[in-house]
């Protein structure tokens, strides 16, 4: 069958989507819990700044969340239209959470909508407060179950295949496959850290560039306090994650760790490269690798030596794997030394090198996401449904993939640009100093309502 | 009843859900770039945007949950259909996509043109006659099997006159439907320009959506004599349908009860799917697939259903929470308060 071509280019659009869609997804599912706690924040501490703070992150995450439906309706469809044969076989056994995450994405939208436009309509802000609730805990349930979904394609359970005819289908028992705890838990934790690294990156960007408010100064400092959390949140699970590929998926760990011989007492491998089948300027750690899956220095670690060749993952997904935790670890370190700068007083923290650190960490949180993406997908290669379906077999056979792929990169180029430049614009054009005095003119005026 | 049923029905409601918001949708954005076009945008815009605004993503969700709820109940059809539709399919997302994200530019980013706002009253009647596509193709004919997978065989597709006339049937339908509803609302909205503007168009596009109605039914005649016959056994839903249309053009000549007329409107559709979708049992793309071969496993069936019915549980409430707030709300629609973000 000649569909390689018709693979290898549904393998592409399929990443380029993911990888456009999720930078909005991450904001999505994030971002809405930011704005509950400044909410919330405003209200316990009676100050104007934070509700100020939720109202202006609500203006621009409606921005990204538009960006963010519509690549989703397009990955949600390109799932059916490139990989039919996968959708086909699998629909028997996951359609649940894909289903229930509709769902959620639902109650979401509809509560965003309310939400935005019920700014000043009750006396009691603590009402308006209760809408976040439904908008956070939607953003977070559609999280939760695409993310069930692609654990079951790490781990897929809940069927029997007899002459290859699914049997015995047990959808819960599908959904709670052993992938799903870490996977969810991390997603969800990296998203949160995402978004309050970059929230902190706008604060920390403004101060630098002239405005010295305090409203910014609260909103870094808020930010990278929940930033902080919520890194050390995903290197705990990130050490999970770990744990549960050695057990589960040993072929994936030891080729993100370049672990080819099944040893005891494994030495963890940060950096390096691989030229010829050998390992350069590699830093070892010694017994690290066997903490990190078996929490005992002297376990056995299954190495590449125990699979056949033709179902391991590429090796380069050690680089992506390095990315990722190195960005991760870096971002704990600087939150802490900034929030510890800021409780002693330290003045360095207040410094332009420094804050340009800070503005630094919210991109370099996404391509952390976007890296741990790939060494997740990259990393069950060369399956679509580990141990039953290869990727080759999923694919569509249709000859205009090609076609397709650069009308989609056409379609992520415009939105791409397009939201960055009319986020820019409506901060730019509308700075907090000026809707501090609007606001404040507006409440000497007896609160009427002004129409724009 | 058979779980199949059980599940054909439900995407039938939530397909149905999304033809009538995503008619409103589509027509809207048409009538706001025409009346920029023709000078009259000042009567239209305000009212246009005060609708749609809290309810655009809402419309989006409804598609996601069909084709979504499709491959769950009917795996199969990700096979026959996914494999046949790559380029009308991704073409229709790529037009929402853009369609979506210009609306929330303009919206709330303040980014405004003229262009713009011509393009994207344009995209509103593409949409539709790309997805329409999958309307035509179940009808058989259209997809060949060959040893690879299916195929769409796009030759047949442009020179049959029974997709033509499915294209023609969704536009002036949109457009017919938009204009009714919008109606309706600048009543509410005490809008008084844009009721005569738009009741002029709903009067206008009444005729060519009937019309192209009943040429479907014609044009099944020969294309696909077996369901032809099926259709003609419905007759009397068809007719009831025509009295509910003949009701809803009476109500806006005289100029009374919008409300009672788009509730006839929606009742004519709705009937006219229902008997449309009856005579299409039991098949879901003619001939090779049928609901019964395509159904999905029992415990996943029941596991949807349950889901369905615990998810309309949160659903249903919210949904009336949204419209009490904006679509019944007498301040909000005569636009008297901006609570805008």
């Amino acid at each position: 069958m000649g569909n390689e071509e018709a693979v290898f280019f549904s393998r592409v659009l399929t990443e380029l989507t993911l990888s456009f869609h999720i930078i909005y997804a991450t904001i999505g599912v994030g971002v809405p819990l930011m704005i509950m706690i400044a909410q919330w924040v405003g209200i316990k501490k009676q100050d104007d700044h934070y509700i100020l703070l939720a109202r202006r992150w609500t203006r621009g995450f409606v921005i990204t969340v538009a960006v963010g439906v519509v690549t989703g309706t397009a990955i949600g469809l390109q799932l059916s239209l490139l990989w039919p044969n996968f959708m086909e076989l699998a629909g028997n056994v996951i359609a649940l959470p894909l289903f229930m995450e509709t769902f959620a994405f639902f109650f979401e939208a509809i509560f965003l909508g309310i939400y935005i436009y019920t700014w000043d309509r009750f006396k009691n802000q603590r009402r308006h407060l209760l809408l976040l609730i439904p908008v956070a805990l939607g953003a977070s349930f559609s999280a939760v179950f695409i993310t069930i979904v692609n654990a079951f394609m790490n781990a897929p359970q809940g069927f029997d295949l007899v002459n290859g005819q699914l049997v015995n289908v047990s959808p819960i028992v599908a959904m709670f496959n052993p992938a799903m705890p870490t996977k969810v838990a991390h997603v969800l934790v990296t998203a949160y850290m995402t978004s309050a690294f970059l929230l902190a990156a706008i604060g920390a960007y403004r101060l630098l560039k002239g405005s010295n408010h305090t409203y910014h100064k609260k909103a870094l400092f808020l930010t990278m306090k929940l930033g902080f959390v919520f890194s050390i949140a995903t290197a705990i699970v990130g050490d999970f994650s770990g744990k549960y590929l050695a057990e589960y998926q040993p072929e994936k760990l030891a080729a993100a760790e370049w672990h080819f011989e099944t040893a005891e007492g494994a030495p963890l491998i940060l950096y390096g490269v691989l030229a010829n089948g050998e390992v350069k300027y590699a830093l070892k750690i010694p017994f690290a690798l066997s903490i990190l899956a078996h929490s005992n220095p002297n376990a056995e670690v299954v190495g590449l030596d125990r699979f056949p060749e033709a179902d391991t993952p590429p090796l380069y997904i050690h680089y992506l794997f390095d990315i990722m935790v190195t960005i991760g670890m870096w971002m704990i370190g600087v939150s802490a030394v900034y929030l510890v700068g800021t409780w002693l007083q330290w003045r360095f923290v207040l410094a332009k090198w420094f804050r340009w650190l800070l503005v630094l960490g919210g991109p370099l949180s996404v391509v952390a996401i976007e890296a741990g993406w790939w060494l997740d997908e990259v990393g069950r290669q060369p399956w679509v449904l580990r141990g039953i379906m290869r990727t080759k077999e999923a694919a569509t056979t249709s000859g205009q993939v090609e076609t397709m792929l650069w009308l989609f990169a056409g379609l992520y180029l415009i939105l791409g640009i397009g939201s960055v430049l009319v986020l820019c614009r409506m901060f730019r054009s509308n700075p907090v100093e000026r809707e501090l005095a609007d606001r404040a003119a507006e409440k000497e005026g007896n609160g009427k309502w002004i129409l724009k | 009843m058979d779980l199949e049923i059980v599940g054909i029905t439900v995407l039938g409601v939530f397909l149905f859900g999304y033809i009538i918001v995503a008619s409103i949708d589509f027509g809207a954005g048409f009538f706001n770039a025409y009346s920029t076009l023709t000078g009259k945008q000042h009567i239209l815009t305000k009212v246009i945007q005060r609708y749609l605004s809290p309810v655009w993503e809402v419309t989006n969700v409804f598609l996601v949950f069909f084709f979504v709820g499709i491959v769950g109940f009917f795996p199969k059809t990700a096979y026959y259909y996914g494999s046949s539709l790559l380029v009308p399919a991704s073409i229709a997302i790529i037009l929402l996509a853009i369609r979506g994200a210009y609306y929330a530019f303009t919206t709330y980013g303040g980014l405004k043109h003229k262009r713009y706002t011509v393009l994207y009253g344009l995209t509103g009647l593409f949409i539709p006659a790309s997805l329409s596509i999958v309307l035509t193709i179940s009808e058989g004919g259209f997809v060949r099997l060959e040893d690879a997978g299916p195929v769409l065989d796009y030759w047949v597709l442009f020179t049959s006159p029974l997709s033509w006339s499915i294209v023609v049937l969704s536009l002036t339908s949109v457009l017919y439907i938009s204009a009714v509803f919008l109606t309706w609302y600048s009543r509410k909205a005490k809008d008084w320009g844009a009721v005569k503007l738009l009741r002029k168009y709903a009067l206008a596009w009444s005729m060519p959506a009937i019309i192209t109605a009943a040429g479907i039914i014609v044009e099944m005649r020969t294309h696909n004599p077996e369901h032809f016959g099926r259709l003609v056994d419905l007759w009397w839903m068809f007719a009831l349908s025509l009295l509910l249309f003949v009701g809803t053009v009476y109500l806006l000549w005289n100029r009374i009860a919008y409300g009672l007329a788009f509730v006839l409107l929606v009742g004519q559709f709705a009937l006219a799917f229902l008997a449309y979708g009856i005579s299409h049992y039991p098949y879901l793309m003619y001939p090779y697939l049928t609901i019964y071969d395509s159904f999905t496993n029992e415990a996943m069936a029941t596991a949807l259903v349950i889901a369905f019915i615990a998810g309309l549980g949160l659903l249903l409430p919210s949904l009336y929470l949204l419209l009490r707030l904006f679509l019944f709300n007498k301040e909000y629609v005569q636009g008297n308060r901006d609570d805008h973000a």
